[in-house]
């Protein structure tokens, strides 16, 4: 019954994937070209967070990694720009596993606060060797066009590209998390004592986990690159890698489903949503809300209401209206990473 | 002696760090934040006409820490203890939230310009047999070394501060014999917030005031705290000086370490203490029982 209704999913998934390039506008269809880039990367970061429990507050570094990747490849080295993708994923995939072979000793929350140095040791190096990635001005990429002989609209271009990476992806996502290595990343979610116990090697799991997750990203942040055709170190803040976590949490982690909701919020906050809700308070209050800052609030409020009312987000709500039944997320239950003491 | 007064500021907020770890097992992000929220309210005090204008640095500084201390203890009992039968990674995700929300709501009452934040010190230096030795360097390592002093007779001497390493070592036991151990991990918020008040009002002349400014430093002092072991308060502060000392000689004899590869070097040190010593340099090695 749960597959089916997987399955049905996957099929509207891809219906409204065709569909919604004919129904919107240009502008419309390049803004929902960055939905599919952060459902890649949300379903990345996901397989780390809702499926093997480790919070990671650094995946927007591998997503700069990935963009500045293919950056240097086109712009200094003549690539074709989506051929450099791949390239992009491995490479921020690479750096995954080297932070994470260290990183992943840690227990719990620690995990999280070794990677928020991530995205600023990032932006440190960065501006370090300028005369390999441009320093703070960054570099330019070639303006958007098709490509493959085709003449479509460049935006129409990008999203067809962002979106049959993204759903190529999601597809890997599912292979990844269903069979016998899903079950092993629950596993460490779950207890790592018990996992421990039964074999599984909760190190090496969150190692290839965080790999498998800065791949995902790398892969994004390459079509990121492409689709704003400008990379400097500030296009890949720490805000960046905050919101991802949000939408993952927002869309519901552990579920593959629920990212296209958290890419849609990701992307559309920003632009339509978080005005909306900021115009609606400054109605009420007579503050200034257009002012620095004002959105990162949003973020945070959304983040917190989300933990209160729905820990199981998007995804959990909607499975509820299914069956009937509420959700609680396997991460957020009560002693899901059991203490040392307890024993 | 730069290197002592950064590292005595990366030595209370790692101190910080760890009362929070060692009471509740949660990791506070928004503890830099925090600490950079104080030092706007502090500036806020500090140009207010009637108060710091008027009564001038030091009772701005308490003032300063009341405030902390309170709005620590309300942020805990606010937003963490309705929290408190989630797991910790929601308890986490709570700290981020409010990190967010704290950097946002400074950018967005102070804006995010940088702003002069004075400090109690002179700029002048004394001279010890040819070495110059800045005033600004000795105040800050006195003064915040001080406040990590009186907070340790505090839980030594103290039957508050006995119950407060009761509830942190066993939270079971110590409910049993009616320590109230809800209290008192809002008490250790408040704890870890003044202290993180003193760090921020210390590094806030040096670095100027800006909603971002505790970010790297949290960095240095999480760094600090894994050289000296987690579970350790002496090893904190031990860690927390050494990252300061050990950054600031790289900085002045190792050329191809510039200001902005302080950051990655301090990641890097971070990741090799994992690799070689996991429990830190104070640590004691945990035994999982499986």
């Amino acid at each position: 019954m749960r597959a089916r209704l997987g399955y049905l999913g996957f099929a509207a998934l891809v219906v409204g994937v065709i569909v919604t390039p004919f129904l919107s506008t240009h502008f419309r269809t390049y803004q929902f070209a960055f939905v599919g880039i952060y459902l890649t990367a949300l379903l990345g970061l996901n397989i780390l967070t809702g499926y093997t429990g480790q919070i990671s507050l650094g995946h927007g570094a591998f997503m700069g990694m990935g963009a500045y990747v293919t950056t240097i490849l086109v712009v200094d080295h003549g690539w074709n720009d989506l051929l450099t993708v791949p390239v992009a994923g491995v490479v921020a995939g690479a750096g995954g596993l080297a932070f994470g072979l260290p990183a992943t000793r840690f227990a719990g929350p620690y995990l999280a606060l070794a990677t928020f140095a991530i995205p600023l040791s990032f932006i440190g190096v960065l501006k370090r060797f300028p005369h390999f990635t441009g320093g703070t001005l960054g570099k330019q990429l070639p303006s958007l066009h098709s490509e493959l002989g085709l003449h479509t609209n460049p935006s129409v271009w990008m999203y067809w590209v962002s979106w049959i990476v993204a759903l190529v992806m999601f597809v890997a996502a599912w292979l990844i998390v269903r069979g016998r290595f899903g079950r092993a990343l629950r596993s460490v979610r779950d207890s790592e004592i018990a996992a421990t116990a039964s074999g599984v090697s909760t190190a090496g799991i969150k190692t290839l986990a965080f790999g498998i997750s800065a791949f995902f990203c790398g892969i994004a942040g390459g079509l990121f690159a492409i689709a704003v055709t400008f990379v400097n170190p500030d296009t890949f803040p720490i805000d960046l890698s905050i919101l991802l976590l949000v939408g993952i949490v927002l869309g519901g982690a552990g579920s593959l489903g629920g990212m296209v909701f958290g890419a849609l919020f990701v992307e559309f906050i920003r632009i339509t949503w978080g005005p909306t809700l900021l115009d609606l308070f400054s109605s009420v209050h007579h503050v200034n809300t257009r002012a620095a800052g004002s959105s990162l609030v949003v973020y945070g409020v959304v983040l917190l209401l989300v933990l209160f009312i729905a820990p199981a987000g998007a995804a959990g709500l909607a499975r509820r209206i299914v069956t009937g039944r509420p959700a609680v997320p396997a991460w957020a239950k009560p002693g899901a990473t059991p203490t040392e003491e307890q024993a | 002696m730069t290197g002592l007064a950064d590292g005595s500021i990366y030595a209370s907020l790692a101190l910080a760090l760890v009362l929070i770890y060692k009471a509740t097992e949660v990791i506070n992000f928004a503890q830099g934040e925090m600490a950079m929220f104080t030092t706007y309210i502090a500036y806020a005090l500090y140009t207010h006409p009637h108060f710091g204008q008027t009564l001038g640095y030091w009772p701005m500084f308490f003032m300063t820490l009341v405030i902390a201390f309170v709005f620590g203890v309300g942020l805990q009992r606010v937003v963490i203890r309705p929290l408190e039968h989630a797991s910790v990674l929601t308890v986490v995700m709570a700290t981020i939230a409010l990190l967010v929300i704290l950097n946002g709501l400074a950018a967005w009452i102070w804006s995010p310009e940088l702003k002069f934040f004075p400090s109690p010190f002179p700029t002048s230096t004394w001279v010890v047999g040819g070495v110059h030795i800045s005033k600004q360097d000795t105040g800050t390592f006195l003064v915040t070394l001080g406040c990590v002093f009186v907070l340790w007779l505090f839980f030594r001497f103290t039957k508050l501060g006995l119950a407060m390493r009761a509830g942190a070592v066993n939270p079971g036991a110590a409910r049993l014999l009616g320590v109230r151990t809800s209290w008192l991990l809002a008490l250790g918020w408040g704890f870890a917030a003044v202290l993180g008040a003193v760090s921020g009002m210390m590094s806030a002349p040096a670095v100027f005031l800006s909603p971002s400014m505790m970010q790297a430093v949290l960095i240095f002092a999480f760094a600090g705290a894994i050289l000296g072991g987690l579970e350790s308060p002496v090893g904190a502060v031990a860690g927390g000086l050494g990252i300061g000392i050990l950054l600031s000689m790289l900085g002045t004899y190792v050329h191809a370490v510039t200001p902005e590869l302080r950051l990655p070097v301090a990641l890097l040190i971070l990741l090799v203490v994992l690799l070689v010593k996991p429990a830190g340099l104070f640590g004691r090695v945990v035994v999982r029982r499986v």
